[in-house]
């Protein structure tokens, strides 16, 4: 992964940015900008969902502050929560994959590599995954598809839209070959997803890469991405060494796959919420309709849908189903 | 990418065997030369020589079978499909602008049956393998390969792929024509078709590349055959910080049939002439078509939305975690 080399790019510093006393640097009050190198006061960086004010940059945000930072107050329902990983291949390469699981837990305090759940984004009620790139780089194991396919599945039978905010690095080597069928799983179930007419969209966010690419992150019915995230199929270093020649700077950049027509519009993190609410209301049928059947039901056409009058969320989990 | 080295054709570990079979046909040549009955020593070493084939090939460590995959005479998609199928018709082009030779498909009969059959295709010689780029489909493969698929749907056809790749491309036209947006749509697309697709690996599955034309309703692949999320090389400098570690890899990475029949990832592993498919590829062959024959009568027996969910459920049921239960859940309505 070339996420160092993308940082350094980036580095360039601003000398007439002022200098906040050290002391309270490390105390963490002031967070310094990787892209521009101005000091921000940590508390306002983080009003800006930690944008930089000064150049725009999007620093690294975890599953938890996406979370905080999209789905309205007390309307987030954790989903899966107790699908743990385990090392189904006994793997162990400079260090055991057991060990590996158990230090990225401590470490990150989830249990694998996303979050997913149901909530309402400004009153439109969804279903959403956010990967985090903290657990083994975003990996795609067992875990995460087994969540995001039942995520999907969920929102199918519940009739509302799926939102994944993609981060990862690729299929998890240590998982093998279950690793790479959690892509086909996955389609499988966006697949039945959109057979219902409903929407997905997937939001890539620094870095998306590997097996995601190939899977759910190119998949939407809409696809945004975040400004200057790194987003490509193979590492740039392997491409690098297949052609023995450095790559152009906005190579795998989201303006990049703008630019190649593989991204529908570039989002800043602050706009986002605004943004996919929007989307989420224009997309919604003039009669909300529920599916019938089961995950496990036939899946079918879109003419299977069934004209049930609107109940577009689990009413238990807001009271009413209140739309705008 | 160490592709572009051409390889032996003898494998390290084929060597001993290679040896005895010189040494028979010395001693024979030499007995015709000077009129000396050696029948039965010749039968003693040939009965070794079998043997020693035997023992060779029933105990392949993964990175040997790794080499069985790769190795430059293994039959390949074309090679399977022109032996087996009669009024063979290749097809060509992705309607975008383009036709990839790395991956090939056409329609033909199957024992009478009209199917669309495709499958990676690696270079027969060095300039073949060029033309090819080993095997590495571009997007316009993936999206020629949909394009042909799509039509068997319309028109009933069954399809039958062949699996045979180092990995999609990794290169800057194809990041740029996305290779990842080719995959993924395929993959989800597979889902939908009403008819059987049968997927076979039949010498080396690389990762997303494989899986393009990978999604079915009953994946085999042959006995010596691979089928791994990352190649051991790419594993090995990732994980170990050293490629020279690819052996300890391709091992740890479970990538061979026996490995993913038990994983419940393959449905069907056939086994090979001893020797491997490349001693006696018509043997293999007939392996082949048999048994894709076989599952074609199970699966066309089912009607079209059972078929669809059957697929579904067989990738649903694929990964391992553990489950607490303990976190509250919605009811998801049954
Ligand atoms: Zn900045």
């Amino acid at each position: 992964m070339s996420l160092f080399d993308w940082f350094a790019n980036r580095q360039k510093v601003d000398a007439t940015a002022p200098e906040p006393p050290e002391r309270e640097i490390a105390d963490g009050l002031w967070t310094k900008c990787e892209a521009c190198g101005v000091m921000a006061y940590t508390k306002d960086l983080k009003a800006n969902q930690m944008v930089c004010s000064n150049c725009e940059h999007h620093m690294r945000v975890w599953s938890d502050d996406r979370i905080e930072q999209l789905i309205d107050e007390d309307t987030w329902l954790p989903l899966d929560t107790g699908v743990a990983p385990v090392d189904p291949l006994g793997f162990r390469d400079r260090k055991a994959y057991r060990d590996r699981i158990k230090e990225a837990q401590a470490k990150s305090g989830l249990v694998d590599a996303v979050q997913t759940g149901q909530g309402e984004i400004l009153g439109e009620p969804l279903v959403l995954g956010v990967m985090d790139f903290r657990f083994m780089g975003g990996s795609m194991g067992s875990v995460v598809g087994e969540k995001l396919t039942r995520a999907i599945e969920h929102a199918t039978n519940q009739g509302v839209a799926v939102i994944i905010l993609c981060a990862s690095g690729g299929a998890r080597m240590q998982e093998g070959m279950l690793s790479l069928m959690q892509m086909a799983k996955i389609s499988g179930a966006l697949e039945r997803h959109r057979a219902q007419g409903l929407l997905y969209i997937p939001v890539l966010t620094h870095p998306t890469t590997g097996g995601v690419t190939a899977s759910f992150a190119m998949l939407g019915d809409l696809i945004l991405a975040e400004p200057k995230a790194m987003i490509g199929f193979a590492g740039r270093r392997v491409i690098e060494q297949t052609l023995r020649e450095k790559l152009p700077d906005n190579f795998q950049t989201a303006e990049y796959l703008l630019a190649n027509g593989f991204v529908d519009a570039i989002v800043p993190r602050t706009q986002l919420k605004k943004t996919l609410s929007q989307l989420i209301n224009m997309h919604r049928r003039p009669e909300s309709k529920v599916a019938v059947g089961s995950a496990t039901g036939h899946n079918g056409t879109g003419s299977e849908l069934a004209g049930n009058p609107s109940q577009p969320f689990n009413e238990s989990l807001n009271g009413s189903a209140s739309m705008p | 990418m160490a592709a572009g080295k051409r390889k032996p054709l003898v494998l390290d570990f084929e060597k001993p065997l290679v040896d005895l079979e010189d040494r028979i046909n010395r001693i024979r040549q030499m007995a015709d030369e000077n009129g000396v009955d050696v029948t039965e020593q010749i039968q003693q070493l040939e009965a070794r020589a079998t043997q020693l084939r035997q023992e060779v090939y029933t105990s392949l460590s993964a990175v040997q079978r790794l080499q069985v995959a790769r190795h430059p005479r293994r039959p390949s998609t074309l090679d399977y499909i022109q032996t087996m199928t009669d009024d063979w018709l290749e097809l060509h082009g992705d309607r975008r602008g383009g036709d990839d030779m790395a991956l090939v498909g056409g329609v033909a009969r199957l024992d009478g049956q009209p199917v669309v059959l495709m499958g990676h295709q690696k270079g027969r010689d060095t300039k073949d393998n060029v033309a090819r780029n080993f095997g590495m489909a571009s997007p316009g493969g993936y999206r020629k390969a949909l394009r042909l698929m799509e039509h068997a749907n319309r028109f009933g056809m069954p399809i039958i792929t062949f699996i045979d790749t180092p990995g999609a491309w990794a290169g800057v036209e194809a990041e740029r024509l996305g290779q990842g947006e080719a995959i993924a749509y395929n993959l989800q697309q597979m889902f939908k078709f009403d008819v059987p697709i049968i997927c076979t690996v039949i010498g080396e599955g690389g990762s997303g590349g494989a899986l393009g034309i990978g999604v079915g309703d009953c994946l085999m692949m042959f006995e010596h055959s691979v089928y791994t999320v990352a190649s051991p090389e790419a594993c090995a400098s990732i994980l170990w910080r050293d490629a020279g570690q690819s052996g300890q890899a391709a091992e740890a990475l479970k990538i061979t049939a026996r490995d993913l029949k038990q994983l419940g990832i393959l449905d069907e592993l056939l086994p090979e002439p001893v020797g491997g498919a490349h001693s006696r590829p018509l043997e293999a062959a007939n392996t082949l078509k048999a048994t894709i024959l076989k599952n074609l009568q199970e699966l066309q027996a089912l009607p079209p939305d059972q078929l669809r969910e059957r697929r579904y459920q067989k990738f649903r049921r694929i990964g391992y975690f553990t489950e607490s239960g303990e976190a509250p859940r919605p009811a998801i309505t049954e």
